[in-house]
Order: C-alpha cells, then structure tokens, then sequence
C-alpha cells in the first residue's frame, strides 16, 4: 500500500512469471519489484511452483510412447480386428479346404493311377493259365535285375512261401507315369496274387496301408513307401491277405 | 503416418505431461490421453488449419477429463500413495515437490488447471482461454487465485491425519 500509483498488479506478476511481456513491460515491471517486497515474494513463489511443476512433470515428455498411443494403422481398432478375424477365418478355411482337396486330390489320384490299374492287370493276368508271367520264376534274378532297371528303382520280389505263396514270376506293364511292375505269386489252391509296383506320383506322400475292394470281390491293399507305390491284390480272404502284405512290407523295408 | 498424424503423435508427450499434472496418476493420465487421442485422430475435418492443434487437443483433454467423473476418486486414491510413500527419508527439495504434488491436489480441478496449463504448459491466457472455454479476463482472474491459493497451502502443510480422513 506504500505505492499507491504503481502498485504492482496480480495480473502483471503472473504475465511476468509467465514470460508474457515484451522487453519493455519487462523492464517497467522489474523497476517497480525493488520497491514492492510482497509483491517480489509473490514473484520469487510462483516462479519456483512453475519450476517445481517442470521437476515434478518434465520426465513424462521422455516417456516412450505406449503403443496404444501410435495412431492406428488407417483402420480403427474394430475394423483391425475384424480384418484379423476375417484373415483367420480365410486362413483356417483354406488350410482345411485345401487339405480336403489335397486328401481327394490325392485320394483320387491313387485310385485312378495306382489301384485300378493294379487291380485291371490282376484281372487280367490272374486267369491266364499259359502266360500268367512274361519272365517265370527260374529267371528271378533276371526278372528282379529288368525290372529294377525299367522303373529305375532297385525293387526285389519278396518271398511269400511262408504265407503259403510262391512266385510264379513277373511281368513289365505300362503305367501312368511309366514303366509298372508286377510279381504273380500263386498257392497251391490255384488262388493268385499279384503286386503291382510303379513310381509313385510326384504329389504323392508316402502313406499307410489301405484296403480296397472293388466290384469283382478282389481285395487289395496299397501304399506308398519311398519312391514306389504298391498294390497287392488277391482273391483271398482279407485275413489271409494282410498277412502276405505284412510280410511283403517288411521285407521291402528289409 | 499421414502428416495429420504426425502432427498429433508429437504433441503426445505434451498432452500426458498435462495429463499427468491434472489426474497425479500416470495410468489415469494415460487412459485421459488415449481418450483424447482416439477422439482426435478421426477429426481432422473438424480442426481448421491454422488454427492451433495443441491448444485444439488439450481441450480436448480437458473436456475428457471434466467427463470423466471417476477422475476425483482416482486423484485421491493417488493421494493415499503419494502419503504412504512419504514415511521415507527425502531431500528438502523432494519434500517441497511432495508438497507441491499434495498441494496441487488439494486444489480445485480448475484452479489446478489453469497453473498447469499456464505454468508448466507455457500455453497463452489466450489458449487457456479456449481451452477451458471461458473469457481472458476469467483465465488471469482464476490464475491469480489459483497461484495465492496453491502458495498458501505450500506455505501450511497439511498434516498427514487431516489428508487421511479424505
């Protein structure tokens, strides 16, 4: 109250505090300061609050940003998740949808380029009473060695003998990708069986036994194993023939 | 990011600093800017270039935050943890910055805002003014009080069993 004319204003400590007034206002202000001692410790209060609020607050600004903080990418965070949701569903769909196709695919490809030729040459052959076999048994060693060399993979005729079976011999057949075997093996009923071998198609996995039957009652089991796919094929007794299959199995594994 | 983009991602440090300051609580403050944000990065049309983004987003901060009703119990839960946390050995200076966090507290909301926004934002009373929505002449008034009211309290620490009973 000393200086009624220029007494000092709260309006003005805080433009001042706050860095709101040109050099002149600045000047003025701080001339009038010397002679106002409240109003100087108003100044020296409010400038240390402000100070005091960078120190307290000021290490936010180097936070790192949360993520949720980032602006999203061109799409809200419902339609993200619904894109995601979407892409899951397609996702999960093809994998199932082409695996089913795939398993079709596959399963067809086996029946038309494996199965049915094997069982079609065992029809054919199994009657034939003169020339079940071009190469009989008394040339196996021949019969194995041509026959490996015309699929180009190293192929034996197994020994069925224990399943009550002997080899008859063999025989080279066209088949969808080349050249097919066949090994006729016959026991003394008269009852025949036939193991067709070939290249396997180049889709094709290797896969365990399956039984197939077709419209004449010839039971046949195949498999694909290495390179080769095989169909053993008889007129038998499922019983009876899985347990030549078996045999014949392990021993091409050795 | 879009250059609107890029314009509101450098103010966000800005806006938790404020955030920060208004709520003393950095998961409440986080939560207000996010708030903020999500409001914000859709609006472009609705800001006039030319027209001062930061002063725009900080009212939008604090329109979030006079919405958002739960942000007194949060303070003061904060409160409690600042009290609790006061049992250790500190220098004078923390003291004093402890005590200017409980004095700010006790603060009225818009008295606290405007010695955020002025002293620690450096936002003009012109900004201020558009931020809280309110005249000039309103924003030096409220500051001047708000600035003899906060030096008041630093001034007289409240002791610990009145701040307990909030």
């Amino acid at each position: 109250m000393s200086d009624m004319k220029d007494k000092i204003q709260d309006y003005e400590i805080n433009a001042y505090v706050d860095g709101l007034m040109d050099a002149n206002e600045r000047e003025h202000f701080e001339r009038l300061l010397k002679t106002d001692k409240a109003a100087f410790e108003k100044v020296q209060d409010y400038q240390k609050q402000n100070q005091m609020l960078h120190q307290l607050f000021d290490s936010v600004l180097d936070e790192p940003l949360p993520e949720k903080m980032r602006p999203k990418k061109k799409t809200s965070f419902v339609a993200t998740w619904q894109i995601a949701a979407a892409l899951i569903l397609a996702l999960v769909g093809g994998v199932i949808g082409w695996q089913i196709r795939d398993q079709q695919g596959t399963q067809l490809n086996l029946m038309v380029n494996l199965v049915q030729p094997a069982t079609l040459a065992h029809h054919v052959y199994r009657s034939e009473v003169k020339h079940p076999v071009e190469v009989g048994v008394d040339q196996q060693q021949h019969l194995v060695k041509w026959l490996s060399k015309r699929l180009g993979k190293e192929i034996d005729a197994p020994n069925l003998t224990a399943e009550g079976f002997s080899l008859l011999g063999g025989r080279l057949l066209p088949g969808n990708n080349g050249a097919a075997a066949q090994f006729m093996y016959e026991n003394t009923k008269g009852e025949r069986l036939t193991l067709y071998v070939k290249n396997k198609d180049e889709k094709e996995q290797t896969i365990a036994f399956r039984f197939h039957q077709d419209e004449h009652g010839t039971r046949s089991f195949y498999w694909i194993d290495g390179d080769l796919g095989y169909v053993l094929s008889g007129d038998v007794p499922r019983e009876q023939l899985h347990k030549a299959v078996n045999s014949v199995y392990q021993q091409l594994v050795f | 990011m879009s250059n609107w983009e890029k314009q509101i991602t450098a103010e966000v440090p800005r806006l938790r600093r404020y955030a920060r300051a208004l709520t003393q609580n950095p998961s409440a403050a986080d939560d207000l800017v996010q708030e903020c944000l999500e409001r914000a990065w859709g609006k472009q049309t609705q800001w006039q270039t030319g027209t001062n983004l930061r002063a725009w987003l900080f009212t939008i901060v604090h329109n979030c935050f006079i919405n958002e009703t739960r942000a007194r119990n949060r303070a003061d839960e904060y409160l409690d943890q600042v009290k609790q946390s006061e049992t250790g050995s500190y220098s004078d200076s923390n003291i004093e910055l402890l005590n200017l966090q409980q004095c700010l507290q006790r603060l009225s909301q818009e008295h606290r805002e405007v010695i955020v926004l002025a002293g620690l934002e450096g936002l003009s009373y012109q900004e201020i003014a558009s931020v809280i929505d309110a005249p000039v002449g309103t924003v030096m008034s409220r500051l001047s009080r708000a600035r003899e009211e906060l030096r008041t309290l630093m001034a007289h620490p409240i002791p610990d069993n009145v701040v307990k009973l909030k």
